[in-house]
């Protein structure tokens, strides 16, 4: 085993232990960047030198007993955090050459914690897609077979977890951006509840969606992140002052008893592989004493309509700012995805289609935010297939502007109501591609579901599988 | 045609106003740069914010909101207690984020009222809440033309005040914008000041037929006006124009126009076909306000007594006239200065209306003098000036022949008996006079004996 394949939790004892130091850690990363990257293109940037800076920084305060929970630890950033000083570019040419000279919330804490940011990870342009073909900078393949896609927006993240590049790594989900890509990349990724982890200064998609939350390489390390993410800031005034919980505290506990729901048309559209694993995971979780029932949930397909609406009404709004007035490329930089997304959200704001769509939409809303309150009444968690197929070859986003939305048709339902949902790997098709299966739950339930997620992973142990690169 | 030449016309005039009011609060509306920006280094209060940056969010300022409802509840407005801000989007230069945030279907203020001096009612629709834009400035930089923005205005706290269209008159709209003036600087809101752009204006204008029961079909709006007297004279001008074109049996178009200082006329912005859709939506950035009534209640409690109150209390209070009253009041400090000295002269036996008299007349720097000065320079004056010394002698003889056995007692050694003498001397002169300079008088009289 090799430094840059550690979780986090092995990271920080390695380093507490001194059997490393984070110059070696940060170091190994970067090789294993320089080496596959290439192959992978999980980067935009990678700031080697601010990475070993860091990492010195880092030592020096071990060296000094300080203890952090990121302390020294190597992780990569989508490219849509506000990094000071280090370019942002949202994966759009309009943003290449923008540097910001502030951090994002996220990024502040990251810092406070004590992380090594070795770079910045691909995406599709503004995180519109499902697949970073849509990248300006190129795609990014899958580690587990680079013909294929790692799906996405955070695809650049999740493969460079996947390919061990980092330690861990943080993407952002609007529906599906973390789960879909943790999923077909076979590493972990969760979803916080909308308002749990800030947003400001995350170049914004769907603002009423947006919810930044860790990639990583097991559930442990997940809740060890969200750990240092949750919480209310006062610069996001969408953040709830609900406080955070001690992520870590419930992972050992007893599933005994809990009920999870499973919907029959989450199934309806998968691979059949797909369909299988997930129920073979299930009756993991049956034999650790869960208690699996049929739920009745609106079919996901309602939630694509609203989706698309309300995304594209606030993604039209929210890229008005890209005028290349102040920073940035003239608007000719955009791309055929966020023009196309552009024109859809200005018609359906426009005087006279605003009720037919965006209000009707805002309803449908609200009616599935009361299908979930109405099903968490019965069920603790719901658990399903993340995504209806494992990942596609490359290519395939090409000419199809709805693919995001049938790749991300299991996350869209719970993203459009604002709950938290986790990736977790559950087993592997016949081609050896990996296959994740969803677990979400009400608002502010992360805990209970990465307990769950957790005695999962601790009895199936998927996740020490890694692909052959 | 001018509002006199209206009166004789088969017109008359339908006016509705809306007022943006820039509110003096420490920091911006959504971010914590300093929103004192008049006079400043260009782009020197700003942040990721207010410059619209890449993943820049608003953090409401709570002080502008309670403001806001605080200017709506001193027009008498409801406040709901459900309220959002919405983004209106439309593209400008010194628009950073490309939309405004403001506030759309559910404003802070609603349904409130004025009543002018001529006893009508304007109501008011609503007052709601949103941010100013950047300031463009148009130069030559370097023999080319150039547009500089300076965005230390962005993002600075703007209640909009809107009204039905109520007004007649060009009258009618300034003795409203002068209550609305003097209403936020008693609140201590605004420093509404003209100069500095604190309050722009933008009347709608449309003419009906006299008596007719219906609103005209069209109007024209005249877009930020910055003083009170280019607002009466862009109603009047466009009072005439419109009257001119509906005599020669046109309609006006409906439009929006600008006032040009220069030429002294109103001229075409942009038409109705031009006009901005724009895509209003709720803010996904800012969470729904709900207020509860003990929320109303505390900011209801908090307002000052507003300046028609103020005047009619001191009208009765002080037995001022309307005119004496109307010039105390219109600043709040000037009111409470008076306040105050008319308490100090209280024990002097000075009159309220001596006080506003000198106040009014003499124009006293209320920084510098205290009240009690004022009060002690009127004794003084009084004395001197007040009732002549030809007076005073006369008083004072009067009083020395009414009283022959205190006159006596005095003579025989009783000093203390000159009080007496004082006292009623002072009562005959209603207190017009110095009681030392008496003293000196009825001295000098009886000595003289």
């Amino acid at each position: 085993m090799t430094l840059n394949q550690l979780s986090v939790k092995e990271a920080n004892r390695a380093l507490k232990l001194k059997n490393t130091t984070s110059l070696e850690l940060t170091k190994a990363c970067l090789e294993r960047i320089k080496k596959i990257d290439r192959q992978i293109g999980a980067f935009i940037t990678v700031c080697a030198q601010e990475a070993l800076h860091q990492a010195r920084y880092a030592d020096r305060l071990i060296s000094q007993g300080e203890e952090k929970p990121l302390l020294g630890v190597p992780i990569s950033i989508k490219d849509n955090f506000c990094t000071q000083k280090v370019k942002t570019t949202a994966a759009s040419k309009v943003l290449s050459d923008f540097i910001p000279p502030y951090d994002a919330t996220v990024i502040t804490l990251l810092k406070e914690a004590g992380a090594v940011i070795v770079g910045k990870t691909n995406m599709d342009a503004w995180a519109h897609g499902s697949s970073t073909e849509t990248s300006d900078f190129g795609t990014t393949k899958n580690p587990w077979d680079t013909k294929k896609l790692p799906g996405g927006s955070s695809g650049g993240s999740a493969a460079s977890v996947a390919s061990d590049e980092v330690i861990a790594s943080i993407g952002s989900e609007t529906a599906g951006s973390i789960r879909q890509p943790a999923s077909w990349c076979g590493v972990v990724g969760l979803k916080p509840t909308y308002g749990r982890v800030s947003r400001y200064g995350v170049v914004a998609m769907a603002s009423s969606l947006d919810s930044p939350g860790p990639i990583t390489k097991t559930v442990e390390d997940s809740a060890l992140l969200l750990n240092i993410l949750a919480g209310q800031d006062k610069f996001d005034a969408t953040t709830s002052s609900e406080k955070p919980e001690n992520y870590l505290k419930n992972l050992e506990k007893s599933i005994s008893g809990i009920k999870i729901g499973i919907s029959q048309d989450y199934f309806k559209e998968c691979d059949r592989q797909v369909t299988q694993k997930v129920q073979e995971a299930l009756k993991v979780l049956e034999e650790l004493g869960a208690v699996v029932k049929e739920v009745k949930l609106f079919d996901p397909k309602y939630a694509i309509a609203v989706y698309a609406i309300i995304q594209r009404a606030e993604v039209s709004s929210n890229l008005a700012r890209y005028d290349g007035i102040r920073y940035g490329l003239s608007r000719d930089n955009f791309k055929e995805e966020a023009k196309r997304r552009i024109m859809l959200g200005t018609y359906v704001l426009s005087a006279g289609y605003y009720e037919q769509y965006y209000n009707k939409a805002q309803k449908v809303r609200t009616v599935i935010i009361d299908d979930f309150k109405e099903a968490f009444k019965k069920v603790n968690l719901v658990i399903g297939p993340t995504s209806p197929s494992t990942a596609l070859p490359l290519g395939a986003s090409k000419g199809s502007p709805m693919f995001g939305e049938m790749a991300d048709v299991l996350a869209e339902p719970s993203s459009i109501a604002g709950l938290p949902g986790i990736n977790v790997p559950c087993g592997f098709s016949k081609d050896g591609m990996p296959i994740g299966m969803q677990i979400f739950g009400p608002q502010f339930s992360e805990s209970l579901i990465l307990n769950v997620a957790y005695q999962f992973e601790q009895n199936t142990q998927f996740h020490k599988i890694k692909p052959k690169l | 045609m001018n509002d006199k030449r209206l009166a004789t016309s088969e017109f008359e005039a339908v006016i509705g106003l809306e007022v943006h009011v820039e509110l003096y609060t420490k920091s911006k509306m959504f971010c914590s740069c300093s929103a004192d920006y008049f006079g400043k280094e260009p782009n020197t209060h700003v942040c990721p914010v207010c410059l619209g940056l890449p993943g820049a969010l608003p953090a409401p300022n709570k002080q502008a909101i309670k403001w806001c409802v605080a200017i709506g509840l001193a027009l008498n407005c409801q406040i709901p207690t459900f309220s959002k801000f919405d983004r209106k989007n439309y593209f400008y230069p010194d628009l950073p984020k490309g939309y405004q945030i403001s506030q759309y279907d559910q404003p802070f203020c609603v349904n409130g009222h004025v009543i002018l001096s001529n006893g009508k009612k304007i109501r008011i629709t609503r007052a709601h809440m949103e941010e100013d834009t950047a300031k463009l400035t148009h130069a030559k930089v370097d023999g080319k033309n150039v547009s500089l923005i300076d965005f230390n205005r962005s993002g600075v706290p703007l209640v909009e005040i809107v009204t039905e269209p109520d007004f007649e008159s060009a009258q009618e709209v300034v003795e409203y914008l002068k209550l609305l003036q003097q209403t936020v600087r008693y609140l201590g809101v605004s420093e509404a000041d003209m100069e500095k752009g604190d309050m722009r204006l933008e009347p709608n204008i449309s003419l009906k037929r006299k008596g007719g029961k219906d609103l005209p079909k069209y109007k024209v709006e005249v877009k930020n006006i910055n003083s009170f007297k280019f607002v009466e004279r862009a109603i009047a001008f466009e009072i005439k124009r419109q009257g001119d074109l509906l005599e020669r049996g046109q309609v006006p178009r409906q439009e929006t126009r600008g006032w040009n200082e220069q030429k002294q006329e109103t001229t075409s912005q942009r038409s109705k076909e031009e006009a901005h859709d724009y895509r209003y939506f709720p803010e996904p950035d800012i969470p729904p306000i709900r207020w509860s009534q003990t929320q109303i209640g505390v900011i209801k409690k908090s307002l000052p007594e507003l300046p028609q109150v103020k005047l009619a209390r001191f009208r009765s209070a002080y037995g001022l006239s309307f005119y004496d009253a109307k010039i105390l009041t219109r600043e709040k400090p000037t009111a409470d200065y008076f306040e105050k000295a008319v308490l100090a002269g209280k024990k002097h036996g000075v009159l309220a209306k001596q006080v506003a008299n000198l106040i009014i007349n003499k124009k006293p720097d209320i920084i510098t003098v205290p009240p009690v000065e004022l009060v002690q320079n009127l004794i003084a004056q009084t004395t001197t000036r007040g009732i002549s010394d030809e007076t005073s002698n006369k008083i004072a003889q009067e009083i020395i022949d009414e009283n022959p056995t205190v006159v006596k007692d005095y003579k025989e050694g009783k000093t203390n008996a000159i009080q007496v003498l004082i006292g009623k001397v002072m009562q005959k002169n209603q207190g017009k006079a110095e009681p030392r300079k008496v003293k000196e008088i009825l001295e000098k009289l009886l000595g003289a004996r």
